[in-house]
């Protein structure tokens, strides 16, 4: 029995050392990123050939955005999630609360024609503590098996339901849609965060969704709106461009984006303060940053490069050859009527914009 | 004998002890922090001591004097430097909006290009809201180690200018809304819980042996699969293009314009949590229907009692405590319940549980959170009270 019992302990013990050595072992870096079609992109532009070209191993795991998490670890000094894929209003907050590591641009490498990254980078348009990321867009999309007749082809169209009667989807957020609700409700684009600036103009962008209200179908996940829109559940709604080009090409989906109107936000890459891995994780960032990088994310799915030095790297889709260039957010012919959202209004105004529109929801 | 009863009852403590330290390292211990913060909110305090030591005596009228504007200034210019200024931002940011960029640009601006003169031309330069009182006094009141506002804020209050309890103006009131539905639809789950879960339980109580195994194990099996795969089965089968309006579409009883909307609303969170939470009821309400002799029924019709009047006042009472113990179980169960409503509960069908998951997740205001808790806790705390009156706890049985 004792020698049993002893050994049981040993046992234990060895097993404890085990879990313990992997876990403090230096060369197992952990990227969060976002899940579905998009964290596979991930994986296949950024994550393998990083593998395959230092030999570190980089686990994925996903998440649904939020700062919770990143908080609780740092605030305990527990850190076990190294880089995270972020929105940048998430980001810049993070930043500014002193979560996460700053990325300098002196650090990422230059363009290919030699520009360094600190001119490469649009001005503003990340937070100082993210790297790489993407451009994406939030746009509406119709299933055309559902307008025999005329299609829908404004962002007006979406809140007309006179012209196209029928549900909408719409995700659960103020983020975007009081936009949407002020440009299709005649604002032009400069002006429309100087609107949500005064009272009226918040009042005007919720009369606005009042008028489609009954008639809006609520989505969470990037992954239900072309759900949504295959299953005829609604006629139209918001979407990632992302997720409704993969529905298109992938699976054949007769769905339609309305680039009108389209209001494009940016995320990037952080590394939370406090990884025991912070080498590894900046050989990380510095590695995707590049403009090669950066562009090849567009071979697997349609969001547009952070470096203006990229966008011309763009090419193809890697599993079906077709051109990619008019998919992007960021091609010209797309971009007769887009809105860059504000992180920084948003940042400032999200607390109170969410409870106004969770009490917009409820009445 | 007295030793060895001491040695019996340090092993029972013993036996006991992984238990209690599980608890309370689990249960006790996070309950009484998150009870802690809604009332206590050290880090502006701790961040701005001079500040605010500044403004203690400032009238809250006119705008701070010289003196104030150089303290302010400079702590924040050196929070900022040690990355510690955000959160701070970020809390008085909840007291107006704005507040954010408001401080970190004035410490961002004045850090390259320090004042040589005047502060506050310098402040007000940077931006203008330093030229608001009501900035001033959004970070005066942060500042308050000991709060009440998650609470007011939980109750959809404010504090006025003054400092007196003002209602929220009305696009900001919305938890008093959610608590008062949340109630509504626990009550509304409960009561429908009780009228199906009855039948089912007596069928269960009095059925002969084998087909009671056969009821019971249907009422088990949707117990032990998931949550999540019962949630969604549920999406299946109502929604718009779902089986149920396929089929009432197809038999004719509706037109296709006409399916009905019984999912993404209040309709959908009650079916849904209905089902979930219904062998909550059904297994209290057997365990006790179980221990009620047939024979007292029997007694009551051979004494010329109609079915109705001996069930009324044999069965009935007898089977009162299974009823209590299902309904309170299944009300505090519905009250905090969150995945099902978040998943088929739309705009209408969505509880209180949705804001607080807000708070801790997104908006990180874990104060407002824990507040909103506490204040759940203590109305199912209240409800258990008057209940355990009325019915007794000892007569209750919970299975």
């Amino acid at each position: 029995m004792r020698i049993e019992g002893y050994s049981k302990a040993r046992v234990l013990l060895m097993l404890l050392f085990a879990i313990f050595s992997t876990a403090a072992g230096a060369q197992t870096l952990t990227l969060v990123s976002w899940g579905g079609s998009y964290a596979r992109s991930v994986e296949r532009a950024w994550v393998e050939p990083f593998m395959e070209e230092t030999g570190i191993t980089v686990r994925v795991e996903d998440y649904n955005g939020g700062l919770a998490q990143i908080r609780a670890q740092v605030e305990t000094g527990n850190v076990f999630w190294d880089v995270v894929d972020m929105s940048t209003p998430d980001a810049v907050r993070g930043c500014d609360e002193g979560m996460l590591e700053f990325i300098r641009l002196e650090d990422l490498p230059p363009a290919p024609d030699g520009t360094p990254a600190s001119e490469d980078f649009p001005p503003g348009s990340r937070s100082e503590c993210a790297g790489g990321g993407i451009v994406s867009s939030t746009i509406v999309a119709f299933n055309n098996e559902l307008f025999p007749g005329e299609k829908p082809s404004t962002l007006e169209d979406y809140f007309d339901l006179e012209k196209f009667p029928g549900r909408r989807g719409m995700r659960r957020v103020p983020v975007v849609n009081l936009e949407f609700a002020l440009m299709a409700d005649g604002v032009p684009l400069e002006r429309v965060y100087q609107t949500l600036d005064t009272d009226q103009g918040v009042a005007r962008a919720f009369a606005k969704l009042d008028t489609i209200k009954d008639q809006i179908v609520f989505w969470e996940a990037g992954a239900q709106p072309p759900q949504m829109l295959a299953d005829q559940e609604v006629v139209m709604t918001t979407a990632y461009n992302g997720r409704i080009f993969n529905a298109q090409i992938l699976e054949n989906q007769p769905f339609t984006i309305i680039w009108d109107g389209q209001v494009q936000e940016t995320s990037g890459l952080v590394i939370v303060l406090g990884t025991p891995r912070l080498e590894i994780a900046e050989q990380f960032l510095e590695f995707i940053s590049s403009s090669e990088s950066l562009a090849a994310i567009s071979k697997y799915i349609s969001y547009s490069p952070t470096r203006n030095s990229a966008n011309a790297l763009v090419s193809t889709h890697l599993d079906t050859g077709i051109e990619m260039a008019p998919h992007m957010p960021a091609a010209e012919q797309n971009m007769r009527r887009a809105l860059n959202s504000d992180w920084l209004w948003w940042a400032d105004n999200r607390d109170e914009m969410n409870e106004r529109f969770a009490v917009w929801l409820a009445r | 004998m007295a030793s060895s009863l001491t040695n019996r009852r340090l092993r029972a403590a013993l036996l006991a002890a992984p238990l209690f330290v599980f608890v309370s390292v689990t249960f006790i211990a996070p309950l009484a922090t998150m009870m802690l913060r809604s009332v206590y909110e050290p880090v502006v305090a701790e961040s701005l001591p001079e500040t605010l030591a500044a403004l203690a005596d400032w009238d809250g009228r006119e705008l701070p004097n010289e003196a104030t504007f150089r303290v302010a200034g400079m702590e924040f210019i050196a929070l900022n430097e040690r990355r510690a200024l955000g959160s701070v931002a970020t809390r008085v940011n909840r007291l107006e909006s704005g507040m954010r960029s408001t401080m970190l640009g004035v410490a961002r601006e004045l850090a390259n290009d320090p004042p040589a003169g005047a502060w506050r031309e310098a402040m007000i330069a940077a931006d203008e809201d330093w030229a608001e009182v009501s900035s001033w006094l959004a970070v005066r009141r942060a500042g308050e180690r000991i709060t009440p506002r998650h609470y007011l804020n939980a109750l959809d209050l404010d504090r006025g200018a003054a400092g007196e309890i003002v209602a929220q103006p009305e696009d900001r009131r919305i938890y008093v809304t959610l608590l008062l539905r949340t109630f509504a639809i626990s009550a509304a789950i409960t009561g429908i819980c009780l009228l199906l879960a009855y039948p089912v339980a007596w069928l269960l109580a009095h059925a002969r042996p084998s087909r009671a195994g056969l009821l019971l194990l249907l009422v088990l099996v949707p117990f032990w699969t998931s949550l999540l795969v019962r949630t969604t089965s549920w999406i299946v089968l109502l929604q718009n293009q779902g089986v149920i309006n396929d089929l009432l579409v197809v038999l004719g009883i509706l037109a296709d314009e006409q399916r009905l909307s019984l999912i993404y609303n209040m309709t959908g969170t009650i079916i849904a949590m209905v089902h979930v939470l219904l062998p909550f009821m059904i297994l209290p309400l057997y365990s006790v229907m179980r221990t009620i002799p047939p024979r007292h029924m029997q007694a009551a019709a051979s004494l010329g009692g109609s079915f109705w009047q001996s069930f009324r006042r044999v069965y009935w009472p007898q089977s009162l405590p299974g009823v209590a113990a299902g309904s309170l179980l299944v009300f505090i169960m519905s009250i905090g319940f969150y995945i099902t409503p978040a998943l088929v509960g739309g705009r209408t069908g969505q509880l209180i549980s949705s804001m607080i998951a807000y708070h801790m997740e997104q908006s990180l205001n874990w104060g407002l959170a824990a507040a909103l808790g506490a204040i759940l806790l203590l109305l199912v705390v209240l409800l258990y009270l008057i209940y355990s009156r009325l019915v007794g706890v000892d007569r209750m049985s919970l299975s």
